[in-house]
């Protein structure tokens, strides 16, 4: 069989394991969306954009079971004042959450916005989405979009007092979840969004994010400890004029990660940064995909990405900027390192730049490398016993990732939880 | 307080001997200098004693306080009191130069079994002690030696020292890139530390530093010995006359 085949046998595969949610304003939007799943095919290693990391798991009819990780530390954001909005296994838990009524802001669950008159949510979903096919497809989005079963919608109208906290419990071991968010921030609105939990043993997530002039959002993600959850999460953002979108991402153990990031700045002055620290021990895979296209003039793009590694652990970086014509004194920044804490551990990497605006300033690098033993010396000979030296140097390596974290108390939170994670691995 | 017998020493990846057997006692409150030539192996006896990779001891030995300096790792020799002021301070981004001495500080006390010092005891200290030195708080906020000029970074290493307190204080080529006045300054803080329990092992190429920090002993060292001892006139000779002349003396 070509590869064209296996692909659609695959595809079909998966395909007859689904079933369309039926009826409701969002019908033409799934179907539209299937027809692209059907055209793309689901993705295989052969496929340009899955080279580094192998997709069937995320891909097949058949779940993999991931066992539920148990742990006794403060959940993420647990001790900030939110507005908590829990899934269990993908599924919106109601009671669980809290009222979702803010000022500033207007919280729906998708699966209401058709009794509603909701046009911006109808208007946008699978929109972004749709955009970010090309060049690259990303045909696990599109199935997101045809067959999620729950999600939200956030409207930000001002600037409420406080973020909004998706909530992503993982209970079932067998579970596999599609959610798909839609936020939309309206001209010189700003909210903080923050995502944190596993999700589900396999776990495929869509969010398609539509800021309008001088609108802010920040997001920060946090994707739970459970090693063998699987998740493949795509965030596709449009950026209006003056409008600013920060986003950060802590990635601890998990099996398989793939985090795509579609951002499209629309606008002319508006900001992208987009950040992420993972730190991974063995069985894990992880993957950042992003593709920032500036299509406007005098706008920011900040690309920040690091990796621990270590026992065999394997991180991708695949990013791209794509400098439109007319994008005229664009400032792009791309940085992806990798640490190797042991010779057995891997860092794939593929920065990419396609520019054609000839006044810009694009910047990009990638490394990989040990432990400084210069530095390490140094603070040894300070009296730093070295397993705390090595902490200590992992944690600065970290550091410009974190540092893309505005809200201080939530980076110290993080930088504490990757010290608690690199201390039990001592 | 530091007592070296018949140290050889080799590089690890190469068949280059650098110490011949080199001979050296430092008491408590004395200042010994060591002066010598390029390639004598000045720098290699100070990393030898603070324990760096890449070295190889083939016969002699090290002791401080009676204990035997060569067996241990370089955080156990720095809590038993060695320091050494590196002559190229290594440049650490993401480390905040006050995290890093607190943690320092904590480390050492730690493996001595006292009690570790509180964050406003430590800073109380540390402000002090930087006041002295000339330096600001925005060097103590810094990242460590980032982006610091050649004297920001010697008076860094000279506040780690008297915030250490080590008992052996080894100080390579500190004068090596300062100016007049940040010399002055650095060993303003050098004569601060001096004290009856303490030692210091002064490296140098240069007469200068001497007349600021003045030896109790000079030592020359030529081709990993120690070819000449005498007092603080034999830096004035070396400065006068260079070293061909002392080489040819004892040669």
């Amino acid at each position: 069989m070509g590869l064209a085949d296996v692909k659609q046998s695959a595809t079909e595969a998966r395909l007859a394991a689904l079933r369309l949610p039926e009826g409701g304003c969002l019908a033409a939007a799934r179907q539209a969306a299937l027809a692209r799943v059907q055209t793309l095919g689901l993705p295989k290693r052969r496929d340009e954009y899955w080279k580094f990391t192998c997709p069937d798991t995320l891909t097949e009819a058949d779940v993999t079971k991931a066992s539920v990780f148990v742990s006794d530390e403060v959940p993420m954001f647990d001790d900030f004042d939110r507005l908590k909005i829990i899934f269990v296994d993908g599924v919106y838990d109601a009671d669980a959450s809290d009222d979702l009524s803010l000022e500033g802001v207007t919280i729906d669950r998708i699966a209401d916005i058709c009794g509603q008159d909701i046009h911006w949510a109808k208007d946008l979903y699978g929109v972004l989405e749709a955009r970010g096919q090309a060049p690259v497809a990303r045909p696990l989005a599109a199935l997101n979009t045809a067959f999620a079963t729950d999600g939200i919608a956030i409207h930000v109208t001002g600037t409420p007092s406080k973020p909004i906290n998706l909530v992503y419990l993982h209970s079932d071991e067998m579970s596999d979840a599609m959610v798909h968010h839609l936020v939309r921030v309206e001209a010189g609105a700003e909210a903080t969004l923050l995502e944190n939990g596993p999700g589900a043993s396999r776990f495929n997530t869509c969010l398609e994010i539509d800021i309008a002039d001088s609108g802010k959002l920040h997001l920060v993600r946090a994707q739970g400890r459970d090693h063998e959850r699987r998740a493949a999460n795509h965030m596709f953002a449009r950026l209006g004029k003056e409008s600013v979108f920060k986003s950060f991402t802590l990635t601890v153990n998990g099996v398989l990660t793939r985090n795509e990031s579609v951002i499209e700045l629309l606008g002319d002055d508006a900001i992208a940064h987009i950040a992420g620290a993972c730190v991974g021990d063995g069985d894990f895979h992880h993957d950042d995909t992003v593709f920032i296209t500036h299509d406007a003039v005098n706008c920011e793009s900040r690309q920040v990405f690091k990796k621990v590694l270590r026992n065999g652990a394997t991180g991708v970086f695949q990013g791209k900027i794509l400098v439109k014509e007319g994008a005229q004194k664009t400032d792009g920044y791309q940085i992806s390192q990798s640490l190797l804490l042991d010779g057995d551990s891997q860092f794939l990497a593929k920065p990419e730049l396609e520019i054609y605006a000839d006044d810009v300033i694009c910047s990009h690098g990638s490394t990989t490398g040990a432990i400084d033993e210069e530095a390490l010396f140094y603070l040894r000979s300070r009296g730093i016993p070295t397993a705390d030296a090595t902490d200590l140097l992992t944690l600065a390596f970290l550091a410009e990732a974190v540092g893309e974290v505005e809200d201080a108390d939530i980076a110290a939170d993080i930088v504490a939880r990757l010290e608690g994670w690199l201390s039990r691995r001592r | 307080m530091l007592e070296i017998k018949n140290l050889h020493v080799k590089l690890e990846d190469e068949d280059k001997q650098i110490l011949k057997g080199l001979n050296l006692t430092v008491e408590a409150g004395k200042v010994h200098a060591i002066m010598g030539p390029n390639g004598s192996g000045k720098s290699t006896l100070s990393y030898v004693l603070s324990g760096r990779d890449g070295y190889e001891v083939t016969e002699g030995s090290a002791t401080m306080a009676g204990e035997d300096l060569l067996a241990l790792e370089p955080e156990e020799r720095a809590a038993l009191g060695v320091f050494l002021a590196f002559q190229y301070p290594v440049e650490i981004p993401g480390v905040g130069n006050m995290t890093f001495l607190r943690t320092a500080v904590n480390a050492q006390r730690k493996a001595r079994g006292e009690e570790e010092l509180s964050a406003a005891e430590f800073l109380k200290s540390i402000r002090a002690k930087a006041k002295d030195l000339k330096i600001d708080a925005d060097m103590l906020k810094r990242p460590v030696n980032v982006g610091f000029s050649g004297g920001e970074k010697k008076r860094n290493e000279i506040l780690q020292m008297a915030m250490l307190e080590p008992k052996m204080c080894i100080l390579d080529e500190t004068d090596s890139g300062l100016d007049v006045d940040a010399m002055k300054l650095v060993a303003e803080g050098v004569n601060a530390l001096r004290d009856e329990g303490r030692g210091f092992l002064v490296i140098t190429h240069y007469q200068r530093l001497l007349d600021h920090i003045k030896p109790d002993v000079v030592h020359i060292l030529a081709d990993g010995k120690i070819v000449k001892t005498g007092g603080p006139e034999l830096a004035l000779e070396v400065e006068n006359n260079g070293y061909t002349d002392i080489l040819a003396e004892v040669s």
